[in-house]
């Protein structure tokens, strides 16, 4: 009897082994000769370049740090739980990049994960997402990718160390967390809700960042979709209804935000989250930007929401302006600490906040479970070119120790929100200014 | 090299990304008007408008202002007659001078949100911008002047036009 449980957990488990191995196992793509000049048509190379700009390939496919790198050819810097991780060359070079790559090639990259030679990628990439994409959008991409300028680059190695074949150690993740397939329209929603979720949850791959991910990197879905994530450091707020802002975001907000990196009730995107409206969501038709906030508004529940905004924005600017005109400036010096360093810009009154003097009792960063965000924009500033375009804020990474951050935070947190007060800001602060990896400005003291 | 616009004109400069907007403004390209106070952004000499707004420039990266328009005291108003600074030479509001171009900055930017302050409303604006002589009174008062003959001109504009 005994023999015979034994016997069939062992074949139970051949079975399984050889299952596996099938599952696992890609045979490598024919390498095809590089496109030459004219193969695809112009109108296909626009759709594409449409189609990799709401993906923001440029922007994990060009290296940022040691002074940047030639676009699309690679060895951007991520920092994952596991290692540092070099993203790959996608530029038409043959030896170094994915010149020799056929349209199928691609296919099943975006698709399933797999590189032409039949290796597993790493989740990195976020196939998870990218598989929704259909067939004729991947085959646009693939002519804009395809006409880009060849670079000749390789990257740095992974700091990944995977101790058994990453083969069968990313088969298993697949196993574990991908379901692969293209997007199905939602017949329930119509057809702007649907091209929205078709690039919110595909090529654009909002949840990358604003979904919490496990322990072996998957993100929590269905159960923690956009309940908010992390992104080099930074907090990636709730895109659904535990989005704490005072104010809700409606599509209008959204729209704003997405297209012009700046909302005016809620503040300017900063961040990662800058370059994806300012280098890419400016660039593409109105139209998908427009769905993409209409789907939010929709997750959101802004609809439901609402009502209460009046008020809400009422309070705001009845705090700013009490702590404007006197308030607790004579007896509170965390209080005069704020009016020294923010308030010179950060000052409201009138009914409506300004765009460019964002109102900060609205927003985001002072509404999140942590002050890490915050942290990073007093450290790093904004410039011209992130979040509202044309004004800057300072970098105060050489105006304020972490205590002083630690003290306007508190501040803030007390005199412009509802919400229980952030612990160990100085410690906080002092991680903030670690990720900070080199001081904005030359110290002018 | 980074670029931007300095009192309407470009400017491009080949020098460090960690460069102060300041010592940009003041050491290449000859601005000297707009002084360093404290060099941490607690003082408000050093403001200048970046897109309208006033900017502490001792602790804004120069490449923060890439692309940007940056006014500085020089470019408030091409003959030096921006109605704060008739206001200012008016009502005699220097003592020592140094902090002066820095709050004549705030002020612009604070009449733009306020065009007739009260006493509050230009403390609390103006409260980051500190002056060790204390003209304080004479610059609420040169506030509150100016303000009052920009509303009346623009009130004239208003019913000749």
């Amino acid at each position: 009897m005994i023999k015979r449980i034994l016997a069939g957990i062992a074949g139970a488990g051949i079975v399984g082994g050889a299952g596996f191995l099938w599952y696992a196992w890609y045979p490598a793509l024919p390498k095809v000769a590089p496109p030459v000049p004219g193969q695809f048509s112009d109108a296909r190379i626009e759709r594409g370049r449409i189609v990799a700009a709401e993906s923001y390939c440029v922007e994990c496919h060009t290296r940022a740090d040691l002074g940047g790198g030639p676009k699309l050819a690679g060895d951007y810097k991520m920092v994952s739980p596991f290692g540092a991780i070099y993203s790959s060359n996608i530029t038409p070079d043959p030896e170094t990049g994915i010149g020799n790559w056929s349209e199928e090639a691609l296919r099943r990259a975006l698709r399933y994960g797999v590189s032409r030679d039949g290796s597993h990628l790493l989740p990195a990439f976020v196939y998870d997402h990218f598989t929704k994409m259909t067939d004729a959008d991947i085959s646009d991409l693939y002519a804009w990718i395809m006409t880009r300028p060849a670079v000749h680059m390789t990257r740095r190695p992974n700091g990944f160390p995977l101790s058994i074949s990453p083969r069968f150690t990313l088969a298993a993740w697949k196993l574990l967390y991908f379901r692969p397939g293209i997007y199905k329209p939602d017949p329930k929603h119509d057809a702007v809700w649907n091209r929205g979720a078709y690039l919110a949850e595909g090529a654009a791959h909002c949840g990358a960042c604003h979904t919490p991910r496990g322990l072996l990197g998957a993100e929590k879905v269905p159960d923690e979709t956009y309940d908010g994530g992390t992104v080099d450091g930074w907090i990636a707020p709730p895109l659904n209804d535990k989005n704490p802002t005072p104010v809700v975001w409606t599509e209008d907000e959204l729209y704003q935000y997405l297209r012009n990196g700046v909302a005016p009730l809620h503040g300017p995107a900063g961040g990662p989250m800058s370059p994806v409206a300012h280098d890419f969501l400016a660039t593409v038709p109105e139209s998908d930007v427009h769905a993409i906030a209409h789907y939010f508004a929709d997750i959101d529940r802004a609809a439901q929401r609402v009502s209460g905004d009046k008020a809400a924005l009422q309070t705001a600017m009845e705090q700013s302006k009490r702590d404007l005109t006197g308030g607790t400036l004579n007896t509170d010096p965390d209080a005069r600490l704020y009016q020294g360093a923010c308030a010179a810009c950060h000052y409201n009154a009138a009914p409506m906040p300004v765009l460019g003097r964002p109102e900060l009792a609205l927003n985001n960063a002072l509404w999140l479970e942590e002050p890490t965000n915050l942290y990073l924009v007093m450290l790093r500033g904004l410039t011209a070119e992130e979040g509202q375009s044309g004004v800057a804020m300072p970098s105060f990474y050489n105006a304020l120790s972490d205590h002083d951050m630690a003290r306007i935070a508190a501040y803030l947190r007390r005199t412009r929100t509802t919400l229980p007060p952030w612990t160990d800001l100085d410690k906080k602060a002092a991680e903030a200014r670690k990720l900070v990896e080199e001081p904005p400005v030359n110290s002018s003291h | 090299m980074i670029k931007f616009k300095l009192n309407g004109r470009d400017v491009s400069l080949d020098v460090p990304e960690d460069t102060p907007l300041l010592w940009a403004i003041r050491d290449d390209l000859g601005l000297t008007g707009t002084k360093f106070g404290c060099g941490v952004g607690q003082c408000g000499a050093c403001t200048v408008h970046v897109g309208g707004r006033a900017t502490r420039s001792c602790i804004t990266p120069v490449s923060s202002v890439e692309g940007a328009e940056v006014t500085t005291i020089e470019g408030l108003d091409p003959a030096g007659d921006h109605p704060l600074q008739e206001a200012w030479r008016d009502i005699q509001v220097p003592q020592c001078g140094y902090c002066q171009s820095g709050q004549i900055m705030q002020a612009a930017s604070l009449l733009k949100d306020y065009p007739l302050p009260t006493d509050e409303e230009i403390d609390g604006v103006m409260g980051g911008s500190l002056c060790r002589c204390m003209t304080y009174i004479r610059i609420r008062k040169a506030i509150k002047q100016a303000a009052a003959a920009m509303q009346s001109k623009n009130s004239g504009e208003t019913s000749n036009g």
